[in-house]
């Protein structure tokens, strides 16, 4: 795609992959988070599989609360159920929703933000009017209210958030479109005659990639949290499908005698934070020219 | 001239946050309007199946719910605007009445809150910045992660198990106490919410504090004050403090949205009678007016408080006064 431009890379840009890969896994914050969100998400899959020992919801209450042994290394639940295999399970069900949810929130947050910078006028006024409308809610506090008001299922928990997104993903965009359209190779292609749209879409929209790149991946860990949270407040993944959120809920009035049953998902869903946190870091260090060779 | 692009400036920004709130009334009224059922199926529950197309006409007719969905919206945001927020038949009260007493105490919370994060975020993002790369450095960054990572209802709920069920330390426990009727309690029982959110809200201000430092240090009058002898501390707190505050403020200003969504799970854990509990109890007792109307208020607030980080924004730097 570089080569179409001609010009050299300014911020918002493409990189080739095999660089960004290699960077990456050079770099101490990008390396830690590329590791742990993989660990976790591998644990997702597996469960996803069914190729985990245990199931994660029939209950078995000839070994309830037992602690963590070599049968069971997180310990079981106040039903019996493994805490490993559910605290897996709930990885599953909340990177699934948060995946969802950022994609949306990514499809329709950026043709918002490149429709917006790149043609102005009224669709501009237009976006940047309903963007300023969705940000006057304090973002979990709309996630809840649209939870509450949709039928509950995974899906409309997962639109949920992604209407909480959306906005961010406008303005995020909307900037670098604005700069772009200055920039000589933009131009150049709308001299040649080639319509806007074709413009807007093969030359402005390749070069938001490294934005959307580190976006997308800081937007997943606070969709995470989103969705553990409203699964603790009992608006999320609606039971017996195991959320993380739900688990350290059930888990309160037992930290005395099975402090597992909290310690397991509240460790699980802060490294999964903390994994697509660092990974997001790492990639905007390494995706950002500006930060290239510091 | 300065005058005329001010005035010009202020008439632009208002004229924007008058088409906000209006946006934000209608996505509310819509949002009520979404929901399943309408007031008589949320109100009646299943016996509205039981109603004859008569009786839910009348029931109709006298929620105004026959009316155009125009009519219906004006004559809300009419109630609205005369103080008629709706009424909650569970607490017999209106919502007026209710948001009256909450708001206050999420008020007081989200002052400790800030204050709290505070008093944690700027003199970790000083240390952190004091030398950079070093262990202090680290520590910082870490304790930075740590804010941004562990979610409020977490750490609320991790908190309050342990103190509550090891060590039988339960403030929360025991009824809400007003401040102005038993003040101590009241502190006791706005410690550990206030601790959480303000947690939450350190991490942004540490990194914020940690970059504006580390900025500022390298200026020139920076150099001019400490070759004239200005002693560390004294530069430290007063000479990059000082011009640091415009990002800090600005940066405390927009975790007002993160405090007042915390709030909600916050206020829920510890059983304190808040706005954000307001919101959820009417959820889950399916009281659309109190949540619609909650939510509207807590909208409105947070939109003035973003403008007023805004003005202070202003009043600090001058700079930004004389563009």
């Amino acid at each position: 795609m570089t080569d179409l431009t001609g010009t050299p890379a300014i911020p918002p840009g493409t990189v080739a992959p095999a660089h960004v890969l290699t960077s990456l896994l050079r770099s101490r914050s990008g390396l830690t988070g590329a590791v742990i969100s993989i660990i976790l998400l591998l644990a997702g899959v597996l469960s996803l599989l069914h190729l985990l020992p245990y199931d994660a919801i029939a209950q078995a209450p000839a070994s309830r609360l037992m602690g963590p042994s070599v049968a069971h290394w997180f310990g079981t639940d106040q039903f019996g159920r493994d805490v490993l295999s559910r605290v897996a399970a709930g990885v599953a069900n909340s990177s699934l929703i948060a995946v969802v949810a950022v994609a949306f929130a990514t499809l329709v947050g950026t043709a918002g933000g490149l429709v917006g910078g790149f043609f102005r006028g009224v669709p501009d006024a237009f976006i940047g009017g309903v963007t300023n409308v969705l940000f006057a809610f304090p973002p979990l506090l709309l996630a809840l209210s649209l939870a509450s008001v949709f039928q509950r299922n995974w899906f409309t928990v997962a639109v949920a958030i992604a209407i909480v997104y959306v906005p961010i993903f406008v303005r995020v965009t909307r900037g670098p479109v604005l700069s772009l359209c200055e920039v000589e190779f933009v131009r150049a292609a709308t001299s040649t005659g080639r319509s806007r749209t074709m413009v807007m879409l093969r030359h402005v929209l390749p070069n938001l990639t490294s934005i959307l790149i580190v976006q997308v991946t800081l937007s997943l860990s606070w969709a995470v949290l989103t969705e553990a949270a409203l699964s603790f407040l009992g608006l999320g993944t609606p039971p017996p499908a195991p959320s993380l959120g739900s688990m350290i809920f059930e888990a309160r009035t037992l930290v005395s005698v099975a402090p597992w049953t909290m310690v397991a998902p509240g460790v699980v869903v802060v490294l999964l934070v903390v994994g697509l946190n660092l990974l997001g870091d790492g990639l905007r260090d390494v995706l950002d020219p500006r930060n290239r060779g510091k | 001239m300065i005058q005329r692009i001010l005035h010009h400036r202020a008439l632009r920004r208002g004229s924007q946050i008058f088409f906000t709130l209006f946006g934000v009334a209608v996505f509310v009224f819509v949002m009520l309007r979404a929901i399943p059922g309408n007031q008589i199926t949320a109100g009646l529950g299943t016996e509205a199946a039981a109603l004859t197309p008569l009786q839910r006409a009348a029931l109709e007719r006298y929620y105004g719910l026959d009316q155009p969905l125009l009519t219906q919206f004006f004559s809300w945001l009419g109630n609205v605007f005369t103080g008629n927020l709706g009424f909650s038949s569970r607490a017999h009260q209106s919502v007026l009445d209710m948001t009256a007493h909450s708001l206050p105490i999420t008020i007081e919370l989200a002052v400790l809150s800030i204050a709290l994060g505070l008093l944690i975020g700027v003199p970790l993002g000083m240390l952190s910045a004091s030398r950079p790369e070093s262990a202090r450095d680290a520590l910082g960054q870490v304790v930075g992660l740590a804010g941004l990572s562990i979610p409020a209802f977490l750490l609320a709920t991790a908190l309050l198990s342990v103190l509550a069920q090891v060590w039988h330390y339960n403030p929360n426990g025991q009824g809400f106490a007003p401040l102005q009727q038993d003040p101590l309690l009241n502190l006791q029982q706005m410690m550990l919410p206030a601790f959480v959110l303000g947690f939450g809200i350190a991490a942004p201000i540490m990194r914020t504090t940690r970059t504006a430092v580390l900025d500022i240090r390298l200026q020139d009058f920076v150099r001019t004050a400490r070759a004239k002898g200005v002693p560390i501390r004294r530069l430290y707190v007063h000479h990059i403090l000082g011009n640091a505050l415009v990002p800090i403020v600005t940066m405390t200003g927009l975790q007002f949205g993160y405090l007042l969504g915390g709030a909600v799970v916050v206020e829920q854990i510890f059983s304190i009678p808040g706005i954000g509990r307001q919101v959820l109890l009417g959820i889950q007792q399916k009281e659309y007016a109190v949540v619609q109307s909650t939510v509207l208020v807590i909208a409105v607030a947070f939109v003035l408080v973003n403008l007023l980080t805004d003005a202070a924004y202003r009043l600090i730097d001058p700079r930004v006064r004389a563009e």
